[in-house]
C-alpha cells in the first residue's frame, strides 16, 4: 500500500500540473469574476461600494466563479479514466477527496489573488480591509472546497453535470455565505475597518469547514464503488 | 407486507386528529395578543417539526443503507424525505398565512426559524432532480444516501448560521413558542405534534406499500412475459 502522503502529493501534483498546462478552469473563473464586477457596477449603478453591499457583491461573485471550477473538477478524471485508475491503485480512496479539496483550495486562492485586488481597485476607497479579509477567505475556501468536491464528484457521474453542481451546491453553501458576508461586512465599512462579531463568524466558518471536511472524508468511499 | 397494520394506523391517525382539532377549537384558550389566528400555530409548528424530524430520519436510513448495503433502506430514506418535503410545503404555506395575519406581510426575512426552514426546503427540493440525473439504479441509491446524510448534517448547521445572523439585531418573535405556554395550550400543542407524527408515519407506510405493490405487479407481469404498461418512476427506488 502506497502511503497516503505520497498518493496525496501525486494526485495534487498531477491536478495542478494539468491545470497549468491546459489552463481550462482558472482563466475562465478570473474572467467571469471581473466581468461580474462590471455587471454589478451597472446593475447597482454604483462606482463605490461599502459595508453589506461590498460584501454581497464580492461573495456572490466569488461563489459563482467557484462554481465554474467546481463543475470541471472531476471531468478529466471521468473522461480520461482517472476514477478507474484510482480504484485500481493500492491507495486509500479518501486520499482522492483530500487531494481534490486541496487542488480546489489552490484554484480558489489563485482566483481570489486576482479577483479581490481588482475588486478593491474597482470599488473600495481603501485597501485596509484586505489584510483581515485573508482569514475569512481562507476559512471560506476550505468549506467551499470540501462541499464543492463532494457535490462535484457525484455530479460528474450524472447526466446533468453542469446543472447539478449549482443546483445542489448553492443551498448547501448558504450558511457559509451568511458567515462569510457577515464577517466581511464590518471590514468594508466606510468609516474604516471594524471587527464587530468577527470572531463569532470565523467560528461559524470553522465549524462549517470541520463538518463538511469530516463528512466528505467519511462518505467519499461510497461514491467510488462499482 | 407493508400494508400490515395500515388500517389500524389510519384509524388511529383520524381519531388523533379529531381529538386534536376539538382541543384546538374548544379547549385551548384564544390567545390575547393574536386572537383566533394564533390557532394556526397548532398546525404550522407540528408540520415544521415533523418535517425536520423526517429529514433526520431519512438521513439515518441513508446511513443504514450505506452500512448494510440493503436497498430497502434506500426506499425508506426516499419515502421519508418525500413525505417530509410535502410537509415542508405545508409548513411554509401555513407560516406565510400566519405571517400575513400577524405582521401584515406574506414573508418576513427577520424571523430566523422561517428563513432557515426555507433554505432547508430549497436544499431538499433538489433531491428529486439529483436522483433523476443518475441513471444507474445502484449508483442512484448510493448517491442519494450520501445526499441525505449531507443534508441531514446541514440542517442543524444551517439553523445555527441563520439564527446567529439575526439574534442580536432582532428580538425573537416566537419566544412564546417555547417555555412560556400556559398548560392548556401546551397539552393541545403536544397532541397536535403527536397526531402529526402519526400522520407522517401513516403516509410513509402508505407510500411504501404502494411502491411495494407496484414492484410486485411488475415482477408478476415480467413472469407472465406481458409487456409492462404502467409507467414506472425513474427516481423512486423499487421496493421488494
Amino acid at each position: 500500500m502506497t502511503p497516503s502522503r505520497t498518493a496525496f502529493a501525486a494526485i495534487l501534483g498531477k491536478d495542478l500540473r494539468a491545470e497549468l498546462r491546459t489552463l481550462q478552469s482558472l482563466p475562465a473563473m478570473a474572467l467571469f469574476a471581473i466581468t461580474s464586477f462590471v455587471i454589478f457596477r451597472f446593475g447597482l449603478n454604483r462606482t463605490h461600494l461599502s459595508g453589506s453591499l461590498a460584501a454581497g457583491v464580492l461573495w456572490a461573485t466569488l461563489l459563482f466563479a467557484a462554481v465554474l471550477g467546481i463543475n470541471r473538477l472531476f471531468v478529466a478524471e471521468r473522461e480520461e479514466g482517472g476514477f478507474d485508475a484510482i480504484r485500481l491503485a493500492p491507495i486509500d480512496r479518501s486520499v482522492l477527496f483530500t487531494a481534490k479539496v486541496a487542488a480546489l483550495i489552490v484554484y480558489l486562492a489563485a482566483l481570489e489573488l486576482i479577483a479581490v485586488p481588482i475588486f478593491a481597485l474597482f470599488f473600495l476607497s481603501s485597501a485596509a480591509s484586505l489584510a483581515p479579509l485573508i482569514i475569512v477567505l481562507v476559512l471560506a475556501d476550505i468549506g467551499l472546497a470540501a462541499a464543492g468536491t463532494l457535490i462535484s464528484s457525484m455530479a460528474v457521474n450524472s447526466r446533468a453535470r453542469d446543472l447539478l453542481v449549482p443546483l445542489v451546491l448553492l443551498p448547501l453553501v448558504v450558511p457559509l455565505m451568511i458567515a462569510a458576508t457577515a464577517a466581511t461586512e464590518p471590514l468594508m465599512l466606510l468609516g474604516g475597518v471594524s471587527y464587530h462579531r468577527f470572531g463569532t463568524w470565523l467560528m461559524v466558518l470553522g465549524l462549517y469547514d470541520l463538518i463538511f471536511a469530516l463528512l466528505g472524508y467519511a462518505v467519499f468511499d461510497f461514491l467510488l464503488e462499482d | 407486507m407493508y400494508g400490515k397494520g395500515l388500517r389500524t394506523l389510519s384509524i388511529a391517525t383520524v381519531i388523533a386528529f379529531a381529538i386534536t382539532l376539538s382541543l384546538v377549537f374548544f379547549y385551548a384558550p384564544i390567545e390575547a395578543d393574536q386572537g383566533f389566528l394564533q390557532k394556526i400555530f397548532y398546525l404550522h409548528v407540528p408540520l415544521a417539526i415533523i418535517s425536520l424530524c423526517g429529514f433526520i430520519v431519512g438521513g439515518i436510513f441513508a446511513v443504514l443503507h450505506l452500512r448494510r448495503d440493503d436497498p430497502r433502506y434506500d426506499a425508506y430514506s426516499y419515502v421519508s424525505i418525500h413525505i417530509s418535503v410535502i410537509f415542508a410545503v405545508g409548513a411554509l404555506l401555513t407560516g406565510s398565512i400566519w405571517a400575513k395575519g400577524s405582521w401584515g406581510h406574506w414573508w418576513v426575512w427577520n424571523e430566523p426559524t422561517l428563513v432557515s426552514f426555507l433554505i432547508v426546503f430549497l436544499l431538499y427540493a433538489t433531491y428529486y432532480p439529483f436522483r433523476y440525473a443518475i441513471e444507474d439504479r445502484q449508483r442512484q441509491a448510493r448517491y442519494a444516501s450520501v445526499f441525505a446524510i449531507t443534508a441531514g448534517a446541514f440542517v442543524p448547521l444551517n439553523f445555527l448560521a441563520v439564527r446567529a445572523s439575526a439574534s442580536l439585531v432582532h428580538p425573537r418573535v416566537f419566544a412564546t413558542a417555547e417555555g412560556g405556554l400556559p398548560g392548556s395550550m401546551m397539552v393541545t400543542f403536544l397532541c397536535a405534534i403527536g397526531s402529526m407524527a402519526l400522520l407522517w408515519t401513516t403516509l410513509v407506510k402508505f407510500e411504501l406499500s404502494a411502491k411495494s405493490a407496484q414492484g410486485q405487479m411488475k415482477r408478476l407481469r415480467r413472469a407472465l412475459d406481458a409487456p409492462t404498461t404502467a409507467a414506472t418512476s425513474r427516481i423512486a427506488p423499487e421496493v421488494h
